[in-house]
């Protein structure tokens, strides 16, 4: 058995990490945070010739033909980093669904362009509040036109291309949900950014106005589609919440070691070190669900379902645990503007409702261990 | 690329040495009692003491006679000289009959390699092979009242006579002492030195005259403990394992070994919980379509599977002959607090009925006989609180507490209360 990246990955996770270490600094992630930048462009041009972008695409797309655990190791080093780009939304969203599903022709269109570093993608699946579902899903779809609102769209004012999920007809089937593909310069499109948690990362709301779309994939398996699709994705941000967690742990324990009271570092106090044991707990947790979900997406697996549900949840708890106590290690100066701990918990809070938010997953989770056990 | 990909095939080795396990074990794992062990949970035996007893010694002897037992050990002492990775296929084949081996999980686990490590060859011979193959149990009598958590506090004093040494004092929750036949003990040599200073380390036969084993009946009723009384109990100096006044040292080769065995399933009571749920009717269905119950089965299912992941971890680097990391080292303090929670979640389900603990309880009375022993799960083998310095010390770096007795001579610190 092999439960583990290989050498060749471990090697691709380095040279990510020194990468990022130097162009990616906290400071370079509080300039868009601070709203001088939508994004760090120098920093996704980086990723675009590092290959970080095109790693799981063919190369007859313009990719590195690498897989999906290569992207894992990368999901990782960009959660550590915070990474102010539009990666997850590209990468494992635009990218991932053009490859389930697209025609010969979008794919050559689009995938050399996302590679590149040209095209910024996203999926446009959300309509306010709530779940994933059909149900909730209200913009209309008609003779290829898409009318309706979509909000919150992760990268949505800068992204190039969104995959938006539509309704077709409301016979109250899955069937009803169709994929589109949308060029976001189209016509009747107006995007706006939103305030959010996290202004490291974009929020947009897009406006369809009887926009030209594409179909994507077959009309009919727009909705197991989009469960397809978040299922994979669940797995590439769990492995970026992992990375924040990590991330967040070693914050804490480095300011345990360093911060002296009452005479001794703070790491000393067994308040301080349960908290820190805990935090371990809950990252390493996280990231053995994570790989068992790395596994599943990388072979395929029929597991992958309950994998991603498992990996999902575990790493949203890890990094938020890890996020919000690596704050309460810091005291005070963990509250300030200037220390780094708000970015991680700003993070950790806005991955946790990407995606679907806990109790999505958790039902998706039950569901699949119980039918597992039925078999 | 292939050969690097993540995968849990075996190699072929690791499938003929699988296959060979597996054949052996069809053809003579005392089937009859396969039911009943399945059915054992924490807090609920699966055989009564006696039969138990009888049925874990004849095949721990038929696996030792097949070259079965203590795998990892030599062939000299009793084992199979066989790898790390051998071993957890071994344990994962054994399934439930694993089970059978909770007697001899201290003396294969903590006695064996303690003496390997400081026994004489002699000694080595004499006593392995025994104990490997279940003729002779083995406990490990390191607890006192005075020292639980702090080990290093122990007051029972050996005096030299001679070419013996003369044991008094008192151990406490040594588990199987009512059923072993050797022991190994650490003692007192010098109380005038810092505490961690003047002990040793010995090994007895709990045969010898002034050993007295008392059983300790736990808050959940059963006896799975014990307190242990030396008078005057003379121990031959060629029993001494280690320096005299090095028994700390000899008791880390001990306690390192105790370390959560790789490859062992970790009682977590989830699969239980998910079972009741799945079968349990609420008023408006079945509990496990209930929103609230969902959320709460799927924390505690994410856990246990980040536990077996977390194993899988470490078997994987075993298999690649690494030495697994440190990340093991949660599965105790995981499992522990889990399980008690799951059992309360599981009572509280059951609405006022819960409190039923007879025959009249809901699945057969196993979450409420889980619920009153789980308090001992948090607390044995090292406390949850121990078990979370250890992550903070050894695995965080942080460091150690600041500790008021260190440079003390040991019969000059304070002490109060019972461990």
């Amino acid at each position: 058995m092999n439960f583990d990246f290989s050498d060749e990955q471990k090697q691709l996770r380095e040279q990510a990490r020194r990468f990022l270490a130097e162009k990616c600094p906290p400071k370079a992630v509080r300039e868009v945070l601070d709203g001088k930048a939508p994004y760090d462009r120098a920093l996704w041009q980086g990723f675009a010739e590092m290959g970080f972008l095109g790693v799981a695409i063919p190369e007859q797309y313009g990719g590195a033909g690498a897989g999906q655990l290569e992207l894992c190791v990368l999901a990782e080093e960009v959660g550590r980093a915070l990474a102010p780009v539009p990666f997850s939304s590209t990468v494992y969203l635009a990218a991932e669904a053009l490859l389930m599903a697209g025609s010969e022709a979008q794919k050559k269109k689009w995938l050399p362009r996302i590679a590149s570093g040209e095209a910024i993608g996203t999926l446009a699946l959300f309509e306010g509040r709530g779940q994933p579902s059909p149900a909730a899903i209200k913009l209309a779809a008609s003779d290829g036109r898409l009318s309706g609102v979509k909000l919150p769209v992760p990268d949505g004012a800068i992204a190039h291309v969104a995959i938006v999920a539509a309704r077709s007809a409301s016979t109250g089937r899955d069937s009803d949900i169709a994929l589109y593909l949308v060029d976001l310069s189209a016509d009747g499109i107006e995007a706006c950014e939103l305030a959010n948690l996290d202004p490291s990362r974009g929020q947009a709301e897009i406006r369809f106005n009887n926009a030209e779309a594409e179909p994507l994939g077959e009309a009919s398996e727009g909705w197991s589609l989009v469960t397809r699709l978040l299922d994979r994705a669940a797995v590439l941000i769990g492995f970026e919440q992992v990375g924040g967690a990590d991330r967040a742990l070693e914050m804490g324990r480095d300011y345990a070691l360093d911060r002296i009271a009452f005479g001794r570092p703070i790491g000393s106090f067994q308040a301080i070190k349960h908290m820190l044991a805990d935090m371990y707990v809950a990252a390493t947790l996280a990231r053995s669900n994570c790989y068992y979900g790395a596994w599943a997406l990388s072979t395929d697996a029929a597991e992958l379902p309950e994998a991603a549900a498992a990996a999902r949840i575990s790493a949203t708890q890890a990094f938020q645990h890890c996020a919000k106590n690596n704050i309460q290690v810091h005291g005070g100066m963990g509250f300030t503007w200037e220390f780094d701990c708000h970015l991680y918990y700003r993070r950790a809070n806005a991955l946790a409702l990407a995606l679907g938010s806990q109790s999505y997953w958790e039902d998706q989770l039950i569901e699949r261990m119980r039918q597992r056990n039925a078999a | 690329m292939k050969g690097d990909a993540m995968n849990f095939d075996d190699t072929p080795q690791e499938a003929a040495f699988r296959a060979e396990a597996r054949a052996w074990i069809a053809a003579n794992a005392p089937k009859q009692y396969e039911e009943p062990l399945r059915k054992a949970s924490l807090g609920r035996l699966a055989l009564d003491g006696a039969t138990a007893l009888e049925v874990a010694k004849a095949w721990q002897k038929k696996k030792a006679q097949a070259g079965w037992a203590c795998l990892h050990w030599p062939k000299d002492y009793g084992g199979r000289g066989a790898t790390p990775i051998e071993r957890v296929i071994w344990q994962q084949e054994e399934g439930v009959f694993g089970k059978l081996s909770f007697l001899f999980i201290i003396g294969h686990g903590m006695c064996g390699p303690t003496m390997m490590a400081y026994a004489s060859e002699e000694q080595k011979r004499n006593y392995l092979p025994p104990l490997a193959s279940g003729e002779q149990i083995w406990c490990q009598l390191f607890s006192e009242p005075a020292s639980g958590s702090d080990v290093a506090g122990l007051r029972t004093r050996a005096e030299r006579d001679g070419d013996d040494w003369i044991i008094n004092g008192q151990k406490i929750w040594t588990s199987g002492a009512h059923y072993s036949d050797y022991g190994i003990l650490i003692t007192r040599t010098d109380p005038s030195v810092p505490k961690h200073k003047g002990l040793t380390m010995f090994f007895l036969d709990m045969k010898s005259p002034g050993v007295e084993v008392r059983p300790i009946k736990q808050a959940n009723g059963q006896s799975d403990f014990n307190e242990v009384y030396f008078t005057d109990v003379r121990i031959p100096d060629a029993q001494r394992l280690g320096s005299v006044n090095d028994g700390w040292n000899v008791s880390l080769t001990t306690l390192m070994n105790e370390r959560m065995s790789i490859g062992t399933q970790i009682t977590t009571g989830v699969p239980e919980l998910f079972d009741y749920c799945g079968n349990l009717m609420l008023e408006d269905g079945p509990a496990i379509d209930d929103r609230a119950v969902r959320s709460k089965l799927a924390n505690w299912a994410v856990k246990a599977s980040g536990l077996k992941y977390t194993s899988l971890r470490a078997i994987s680097a075993l298999s690649k002959g690494e030495r697994p990391g440190p990340e093991n080292s949660i599965g105790k303090l995981v499992a522990a607090s889990m399980i008690q929670e799951v059992a309360m979640y599981a009572l509280d389900l059951q609405g006022a009925a819960g409190v039923l603990s007879g025959p009249e309880a809901d699945a057969a009375g196993k979450f409420q006989a889980m619920l009153l022993r789980a308090p001992g799960t948090r607390v044995e083998g090292g406390t949850d609180e121990i078990m979370r310095n250890i992550i903070a010390e050894r695995v965080l770096g942080l460091p150690g507490d600041i500790r008021v007795d260190k440079d003390v001579p040991f019969n000059q610190i304070p002490t109060r209360g019972r461990g």
